[in-house]
């Protein structure tokens, strides 16, 4: 319970406690990553209705991705959600110096990521896999292998296109622990930006088997 | 929520290392897996796997484990929705032959 006439630091008027403040910022974010799990979703939906039409078709074009370098992201994606966490860690401590080093590793993990997917995308291109007039591709399942990549680049797509988002904001809160923003009682943007990286985490968990894994046993 | 201190609780670092761990042997199991031939279960073993990895994040990164309880609420309502979305969806085209709708 607040007292009055006491302020502390960092607290809103609104807010009895600063951990009142901390879970109602937490449960904003939380409820944020709905709408963002349904807009994924109606992607994944389309995924499940296409593959089971032509399961031919999704398993030659699925096997043309390089499952090196899927792999490779897949490991490279937790190691900066590993490196995350620690920066929550360290701006829930206080630790504003090691909060900003370990969001900059973040970055750079993240940046790493969409390097690999950019020379996945530029096979892509080399090789007329990407959906539209130039689009070619031979072989058993070819009919529909386009429907395919139409998912590919939509799904792995926004998925980037959220890490980039990820990346300005993490950018942002790198400057702010810089200026020692954070302590134990106002931490609450560095653990939201955590929420939507390790979210961003959290899809491509489930994109990396279904768009890389389907059908390599044959 | 005392126990958990003013500020939220802490998780020690031991426990995030141990979620990286397991969350890379994840990764390697499912990739490995996905080159044996199970029949059908290669896609059950693979969703499951990423089932397992993303409980782990969500109960340990994302920290819910040590939440408010509305937290675990307003996830399970995320997967709610989206149970919604995907079987609603999947009886739609999966039944839409049965009957002869004129124009289809």
């Amino acid at each position: 319970m607040s007292h009055e006439g006491e302020a502390v630091v960092g607290l809103h008027h609104q807010f009895d406690t600063t951990l009142q403040q901390k879970e109602a910022a937490s449960f904003g974010m939380w409820l944020f990553l709905v709408t963002e799990a349904l807009f994924f979703g109606g992607l994944f939906c389309a995924y499940t209705i296409y593959r089971w039409s032509y399961p031919e078709s999704f398993t030659a074009a699925s096997r043309t991705l390089n499952i090196q370098l899927g792999t490779f992201n897949t490991a490279v994606l937790i190691g900066s959600s590993l490196t995350m966490a620690l920066a929550v860690r360290a701006a829930q401590l206080g630790k504003n110096k090691l909060c900003a080093l370990l969001l900059a590793l973040t970055i750079l993990l993240g940046a790493v990521f969409l390097g690999v997917k950019a020379k996945e995308y530029a096979d892509k291109f080399e090789h007329h896999h990407v959906p539209g007039p130039t689009f070619h591709f031979e072989g058993e399942g070819a009919s529909h292998a386009q429907m395919y990549f139409c998912l590919y680049f939509a799904m792995t797509g926004l998925h980037a296109f959220h890490m980039i988002i990820g990346a300005g904001l993490l950018t942002f809160v790198i400057v702010q622990a810089l200026r020692n923003k954070y302590s134990p009682s106002n931490y609450n943007f560095v653990e939201g930006v955590g929420l939507y990286w390790h979210f961003v985490d959290l899809v491509w968990i489930f994109l990396f088997p279904l768009l890389y894994l389907i059908g390599r046993h044959h | 929520m005392a126990a958990h201190g003013d500020h939220g609780h802490v998780t020690p670092l031991k426990q995030y290392y141990a979620v990286f761990l397991a969350l890379m042997v994840l990764t390697a199991i499912t990739t490995w897996v996905a080159f044996q031939d199970l029949g059908f279960l290669n896609n059950v073993v693979a969703l499951g796997i990423a089932g397992i990895k993303a409980t782990m994040v969500i109960l340990i990164f994302m920290h819910v484990r040590h939440s408010t309880r509305v937290i675990p609420v307003v996830v399970l309502s995320s997967l709610f929705w989206l149970a919604l979305l995907l079987v609603v969806t999947w009886t739609d085209y999966y039944s839409r032959g049965w009957l002869g709708v004129v124009g289809r």
